[in-house]
């Protein structure tokens, strides 16, 4: 079932200023998110990302098209109606949000008070939350005390406060380490595990993407350019945006200045092993080119994980024999795709 | 010296006075400050009510009013004063006066004061789902508070500036003592005497605006 539903969403942001032109921000985008999904929505800057998530939980309304929040279409619902909507979606963000004036108990008390909870049962819900995301030590720090990635932790309690159904991160790690990226998409997988929250992380990174998301939508100006399971997003991105977003993760088959400086510096024969259906390559392609006689070496590319299935491009500079090199290129065709690159 | 001594019940009559005006003005002029100021901001472009022609007007009127110099400004709202406080002399027609004043003042250091707030918080409290004026009294002015506190400080200092100018309208406090009996009676010793007395409610009032917003900031 789908618990996020756009479809053919637009959102026109009138100029501004006298003279300017209208932007499209989101330009007929669809959208299904289904329950229990995390899905990953990365564009570069401007894409629209921030005003897809906006639109879910009403703090955009549509120009087109209609949105749908666990079956309501929250689509011209008066402000009464969608304060009641947003409270089961909860919101992070990149630079945390937090209240500076409240401590963190005070942070996380806040949506509690919102929701009407009465107030005998904020304590005991507060701390099962401060103990969920690790900062039940910190309840009486305030903001400023914290470091970014515990300004996180505190940002996904209090956005979990309500027990929404939905979680929206809008680049909720890219104010962060790597290190610290880490722990908060930890953080957010057991958001999605344990408590089977749909998470919607909206990033420029790639690498966020990979590391936590089932289904990849790719945006470019206001448009989804490409949308599918993260596997298939990963290991055969159609798209050249798609495609240059991949790159940044994983090395791909030597093109242009890369293939030069390889050539450049290796003698042989260079080939590009692609392997895109999640299997790995074996110690027996090794194998296969010494019992063929064929010198290799290693000298670009790599494989990468994503959801538990590895991708990947290994390029090798093969020495030796002519015939022997063409008979264990022919030889590593039955084990994964090659490309001969120089 | 003598002099001093046969005026001294007078001295702490005025210290009082000067202070009950002040007070009493920082209270109603105070809480209509907060209330323009808050206006003014809400109603700004992409604001949480944004409504141009309220914030069009509102800033009118703030911009017509602010700049008259107070002595003149006294003595144009004072058939207001008559109307709205039944008398146009004395600290009642003052306060009215220096309230008015003090309210248009006040307004754009809230609104300064507001700007300054991370929209983001605001953000992050709509996206919980809170209504506007949920908004407005458990983040905006909260948020703010350090900055509101030290701007409310410094018109507690500008009013008993202002405040010193009530004698042309037959209000009392310091400002009247200084003139009636240190000025215009040649006596140099009371007029710095209460001089005296201003800088030290200026100070102790600077002092404890200053030590409270530095609670509310911690640090
Ligand atoms: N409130 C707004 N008013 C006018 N233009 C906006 C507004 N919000 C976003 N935009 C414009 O819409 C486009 C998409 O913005 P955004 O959704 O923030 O992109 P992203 O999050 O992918 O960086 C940008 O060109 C941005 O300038
Ligand atoms: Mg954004």
């Amino acid at each position: 079932m789908a618990v996020i539903e756009l479809s053919d969403v637009s959102k026109v942001f009138g100029p501004t200023r006298r003279g300017e032109r209208p932007v499209t921000a989101v330009d007929g985008v669809p959208l299904r998110v289904e329950a229990g999904q995390i899905a990953g929505i990365i564009g570069h800057s401007g894409a629209g990302k921030s005003t897809v998530v906006r639109l879910v939980n009403g703090l955009e309304k549509p120009s087109s098209g209609t949105v749908t929040v666990d079956g309501t279409t929250i689509t011209g619902l008066p402000e009464r109606r969608l304060r009641a909507v947003r409270l089961g979606i909860g919101m992070i963000f990149q630079q945390f949000n937090l209240f500076s004036s409240r401590t963190v108990w005070g942070n996380v008390a806040y949506p509690l008070r919102v929701a009407k909870v009465p107030t005998a049962r904020h304590r005991e819900r507060i701390s099962e939350l401060l103990h969920f995301v690790g900062l039940a030590d910190r309840a009486h720090s305030y903001p400023d005390q914290l470091s970014g990635g515990q300004k996180q932790r505190v940002g996904i309690a209090r956005a979990l406060a309500t027990s929404p159904k939905v979680l929206l991160a809008d680049e909720a790690t890219s104010a962060l380490d790597p290190e610290t990226t880490r722990d908060v998409l930890a953080l957010l997988r057991k958001v999605n595990v344990e408590l089977g929250v749909t998470i919607v992380v909206i990033t420029h990174e790639m690498a966020v993407v990979r590391s936590i998301a089932d289904r990849v939508v790719v945006m470019e100006r206001g448009r989804v350019v490409e949308d599918g399971p993260a596997f298939d997003v990963f290991s055969q991105p159609a798209h050249p945006t798609t495609q240059r977003f991949v790159r940044t993760v994983v090395d791909d088959v030597p093109t242009g200045a890369t293939l030069e400086s390889l050539r450049a510096n290796h003698s042989g024969r260079i080939v590009s092993l692609s392997y895109r259906d999640g299997s790995r390559p074996g110690s027996e392609v090794f194998a296969e080119l010494i019992s063929a006689g064929v010198g290799f070496e290693l000298v670009h590319g790599g494989l990468a994980d994503v959801r538990g299935r590895s991708f990947g491009t290994l390029t090798l500079a093969l020495s030796g024999p002519d015939a022997a090199v063409d008979h264990a290129i022919g030889r590593l065709r039955d084990r994964a795709a090659v490309t001969e690159v120089a | 010296m003598d002099r001093l001594l046969e005026l001294e019940g007078l001295f702490w009559e005025s210290v009082v006075e000067t202070l009950y005006i002040v007070a009493v003005t920082l209270g109603i002029g105070g809480v209509g400050g907060l209330v323009i100021g808050v206006t003014l901001y809400v109603t700004r472009k992409n604001g949480l009510l944004a409504n141009a022609p309220v914030s069009i007007v509102l800033n009118l009127v703030v911009n017509f009013f602010r700049p008259i110099p107070f002595v003149i400004f006294i003595g144009a709202v004072q058939p207001l004063a008559r109307w709205v406080v039944g008398v146009g002399i004395g600290n009642r027609a003052i306060i009215f006066a220096l309230s008015l004043a003090a309210a248009f003042g006040i307004s754009r250091i809230v609104e300064q004061n507001l700007v300054g707030v991370d929209p983001g918080v605001v953000e992050a409290a709509r996206a919980m789902g809170a209504g506007r004026p949920r908004i407005i009294l458990t983040v905006l002015i909260p948020e703010a508070l350090g900055p509101l506190v030290l701007g409310y400080t410094f018109v507690f200092v500008a009013l008993v500036d202002m405040s010193a100018i009530a004698g042309v309208i037959g209000g009392g406090g310091l400002g009247n003592f200084a003139i009636v009996y240190g000025y215009r009676q040649f006596n140099p010793v009371v007029t710095w005497v209460a001089v005296i007395a201003i800088v030290v409610i200026v100070q102790v009032a600077q002092f404890a605006g200053n030590r409270l917003a530095r609670t509310i900031l911690r640090r």
